[in-house]
């Protein structure tokens, strides 16, 4: 058994209508115990309705390089943004 | 085929380091993963470590005034602020963590003396009076050190540091509530106020480290932009801060020399004693054995919950 508890990740969702949003990182014996003390340690003044936990370990992440190859699909596409396409002044309403 | 490994990992280095610089240059922030020169993560961590244990052990002084609080409002704010400062401890090991530190090795460093905190701490609370003065003059340091941290060029410090100031701002009008009240009251209140900021003055301004001529650090920790402005700085803009604060108190601060120099826009004021402070740092302030022995007892008294949360949450198979 390791000695330590693990990590775990939080996410808070500030009020109801917004996304959970990582707020950082707690060490827990389980889910339940880090869920209990992200309340106490990430929402001592009402900042969330809703918390989310996960451990560290499970998360699978891209690499941190911005420039990756990884993101390159995205990079050539400009017709996926409205502002590639010319359109007359006039038109009303686009 | 060895050679030409050898030169990828020298040309991922050196895309590494300009990547690194240009985040830097551009007042971007450093993210966990990143890579990060080696001194800059073991100066962070070092840096991070020191602030959490400094949050931690600083539970300790105003702690002690919880059971003694003189009414239950003040209990209740008291036990509020105490808590907080668990609080930002923990953000801060978190941030610790995310550069590769290790919780548990972050506190026994702690307790065999490894790692330091920050030496205010190692001064008593002798009276109720600390506890405001504390709030106002120590949390008000700590404000002055911590805002420019929230724009640290390391991205988790920086977010932690914006939720401690968030909470710090309470802390301090607490504190200057706790000796408004004080000094309206009778003339032995008074005097106890007095009293306290007269203990408390010169160990706050130490709270801002050695004069910049003898902190070889800083200008490292400047170009790397993990910290913002100098210690002498900071501490100038504190005494300008506080100093108009005293004077609505209707307190006197201990220091001949302070006078407003309205050549220099700024309060001239005398120095610390700087003896002092290295000697506090070195161990040897009245408070630090029973500070880290208490911290001691407080890890040992709770490995068993540590066990036997471990034990059931093994149990349930998680
Ligand atoms: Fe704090
Ligand atoms: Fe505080």
């Amino acid at each position: 058994m390791a000695e330590e508890w693990p990590l775990f990740e939080v996410f808070l969702r500030g009020r109801r209508g917004l996304n959970h949003v990582h707020v950082g990182s707690l060490r827990a014996a389980d889910a339940r115990m880090a869920l209990t003390h992200a309340r106490d340690l990430y929402t001592r003044r009402n900042e969330g309705v809703s918390i989310w936990v996960v451990r560290s370990a499970d998360v699978t992440a891209s690499s941190p390089d911005e420039r990756d190859p990884f993101f390159e699909p995205s990079g050539d596409k400009v017709y996926r943004h409205p502002t590639f396409y010319d359109i007359p002044d006039d038109v009303p309403h686009i | 085929m060895v050679d030409g490994r050898r030169h990828g990992d020298d040309e991922e280095f050196a895309e590494g380091r300009a990547r690194f610089e240009e985040t830097i240059a551009a007042d971007r922030r450093v993210e966990p993963r990143d890579w990060m020169p080696e001194a800059y993560r073991a100066t962070l961590v070092r840096q991070i470590a020191q602030h959490a244990h400094s949050e931690i052990i600083g539970m300790q002084p105003e702690g002690e005034w919880i059971t003694r609080a003189p009414s239950l409002r003040r209990k209740a704010i008291l036990w509020a602020k105490v808590q907080d400062e668990a609080g930002h401890g923990l953000y801060l090991y978190g941030a610790a963590e995310t550069l590769g530190a290790d919780r548990a090795e972050l506190t026994r460093a702690l307790l065999e003396g490894r790692q330091k905190y920050s030496s205010i701490f190692n001064y008593p609370t002798l009276t109720f009076a600390d506890v405001g003065v504390i709030g106002w003059l120590v949390d008000g340091a700590a404000i002055c050190n911590q805002v420019p941290l929230c724009r640290t060029s390391y991205g988790p410090y920086a977010r932690a540091m914006v939720r401690v100031c968030k909470e710090e701002s309470f802390h301090q009008r607490q504190g200057f509530e706790l000796l408004w009240t004080m000094v309206r009251g009778t003339e032995a209140q008074r005097a106890m106020v007095q009293d306290a900021v007269d203990r408390w003055w010169w160990p706050t301004l130490m709270m801002f480290g050695p004069p910049d001529a003898a902190s070889p650090n800083s200008a490292r920790s400047m170009a790397w932009r993990v910290k913002r402005h100098s210690n002498d700085e900071l501490r100038q803009r504190f005494v300008d801060m506080t100093v108009p604060q005293a004077e609505r108190l209707g307190v006197t601060l201990p220091d001949e020399r302070l006078r407003w120099n309205p050549e220099r826009g700024h309060y001239d004021f005398g120095a610390p004693d700087f003896a002092e402070l290295a000697r506090v740092i070195a161990g040897d302030g009245p408070c630090n054995a029973e500070r880290v022995r208490r911290r001691a007892a407080a890890h040992e008294e709770g490995a068993w919950v540590r066990a036997a949360a471990r034990a059931h949450a093994a149990r349930r198979g998680e």
